[in-house]
């Protein structure tokens, strides 16, 4: 201990120590190295690995749009599937999101491009896939497809909502349906792949796209670790379901540190539907 | 439904004494080739593909496959399929299309198969293409549940114009016991979960996750009106003109 600390008691230290907020200094999930929180900068990327923390999707929407406007804002899970145990989860998810769903969907300006955006955020029950996240997400895809515009779309996702049953599995059906639709009238479809993508999210609209960009280090796969290991009782390399070895493997296009994806995303779609 | 109710449904879609890929097949199909590989990367025994006749009609054959003993079993992983069996069902999926053949897609399985190397070989990617595949085949489109049909690896061949279940069997986003062990914490409620899943062939019908429930398939009998059913329908739906055929198609998923 420091000399300057010598002779103070206990109770005054602990006072001290308690001024001081617990999260000045964050360790990184992918590096663990130790990070001085204002290190993480504007993009909230690891300065040691690059890595990029996980974002809500109001802050992220911040990051990527200069223009933002809500589809769906309100819709929420249809009450029928809700029961006591489902209604508290979804409660403390609202609270801890700020959100009714784990996606936000809209229009948005990225630079002066026009473009569908929906934006996935793991605080609300880890982004998993509801019969109300896949609503609005079909609905985007619709209404890009209608107004003719690309669709830009953040995955974060723990997988099906288990509390749904099979109404979260026919999301996947249901997205994909639109997905396709949105494609076969020539239109532009770019994911970006954050941590974590897995399970159905996975299974369906996360690899369904034109143009699958990853950020570094993201965790993206479908069957999660834990299963994988109670199953067959093996334990997986530590990086098999990484962004990198989903690049080396051929299921990403490119790896893109988030300070660059704004002008990598309207680089790439004005590449692709020929845009102003 | 109560506890125990599910859980034998449960249990009877499980049973070793279900018939077996194979039987189905040439019970119900004449003049049935295997077609292997996905023309990628390999043949995976846990997804048979192939081509047949239904009452004389040219038909597409998918299976998901549990091997009829314990050999079989290790080699298709009971059932689970990996990348490349769904890449088989793909490939053979818009061959339907070229050769204006239905699609019948037998399901029999608890999942997709949870390995290192199926992460490493795209088991989501595969997943996804054989939904989006499925959907957007111009052809008749029939999905079969026959035991268990477990979460995205049963759903990559469900997508069909009608999808139909034997009376023992379920269907559901995950298992009994992954759906305790994740929500309850205690794989061992796997009845309890059963019954609040509603993974029934009666609940399932009723939700308008599946479109008609059929008697067991055990005895020729069986076997033979299980086939009239199957050709009713896809006579049916081959009478429709394409665009009314993908149109009720995309009403059915888009109602979800």
């Amino acid at each position: 201990m420091p000399a300057k600390f010598n002779g103070l008691d206990k109770s005054t230290l602990a006072k001290w120590m308690d001024k001081i907020p617990s999260d000045l200094y964050v360790t990184c999930p992918y590096c663990k190295q130790s990070v001085y929180h204002q290190k993480l900068g504007p993009f909230q990327e690891c300065p040691h690995c690059g890595y990029g923390f996980r974002l809500g999707a109001a802050a992220r929407l911040k990051i990527v749009t200069d223009k933002f406007e809500a589809f769906d804002a309100e819709l929420a899970v249809d009450p029928a599937l809700v029961d006591d145990q489902y209604a508290e989860k979804l409660t403390k998810a609202k609270q801890h999101s700020g959100l009714p769903e784990s996606v936000v969907t809209g229009m948005a300006t990225i630079d002066s491009l026009q473009v569908a955006i929906g934006v996935m955020d793991s605080n609300f029950m880890m982004g998993s896939l509801g019969s109300a996240t896949g609503e609005k997400l079909t609905r985007l895809f619709e209404e890009a497809t209608r107004r003719r515009l690309p669709v830009v779309l953040y995955t974060a996702s723990g997988g099906a909502r288990m509390q749904e049953g099979l109404h979260s599995l026919m999301q996947m059906a249901k997205v994909t349906q639109a997905v396709t639709a949105h494609g076969e009238a020539g239109l532009c479809y770019l994911v970006v792949l954050t941590d974590p993508t897995t399970g159905g999210v996975t299974a369906s609209f996360a690899m369904e796209a034109d143009i699958t960009l990853a950020e570094p280090h993201a965790l993206i796969g479908f069957t999660g670790r834990r299963v994988i290991e109670s199953t067959l009782h093996i334990k997986p390399p530590a990086d098999f379901q990484r962004a990198e070895t989903l690049l080396a493997n051929g299921f990403v296009d490119d790896i893109v540190a988030r300070s660059a994806q704004k002008a990598t995303i309207v680089s790439l779609l004005k590449l692709s539907q020929g845009g102003a | 439904m109560s506890e125990n109710a599910a859980y034998d449904i449960v249990q009877a879609a499980r049973s070793q004494s279900k018939i077996d890929s194979y039987t189905l097949i040439n019970g119900v199909f004449s003049d049935f080739h295997e077609l292997h590989g996905d023309r990628l990367h390999g043949d995976d025994s846990a997804l048979i593909g192939g081509v047949g006749r239904l009452n004389g009609r040219p038909v597409t054959i998918l299976a998901t496959n549990k091997g009829r003993d314990m050999a079989e079993g290790q080699a298709t992983h009971f059932g689970c399929v990996s990348p490349d069996g769904y890449r088989k069902a793909i490939r053979l999926m818009k061959q339907s299309t070229k050769f204006n053949r239905p699609i019948v897609a037998l399901i029999n399985t608890p999942g997709a198969y949870p390995g290192v190397e199926a992460e490493y070989g795209g088991q989501g990617e595969a997943i996804a293409r054989s939904i989006q595949t499925g959907l957007g085949q111009p052809v008749p489109y029939l999905s079969l549940i026959f035991g268990e049909a477990g979460s995205g690896g049963a759903l990559a061949l469900a997508t069909g114009d009608e999808v139909w279940i034997l009376e023992k069997s379920t269907y559901s986003v995950v298992s009994p016991e992954g759906y305790a062990s994740i929500l309850w914490r205690d794989g061992k409620l796997a009845d309890q979960a059963a019954a609040k899943m509603k993974l029934t062939p009666s609940e399932l019908l009723a939700a308008g996750f599946v479109d008609r429930v059929l008697p067991e398939v055990t005895t020729p009998e069986t076997l033979s009106a299980l086939t009239t059913q199957l050709d009713l329908k896809i006579t049916a739906l081959a009478k429709l003109p394409v665009a009314e055929l993908m149109a009720a198609r995309r009403q059915r998923y888009r109602q979800f």
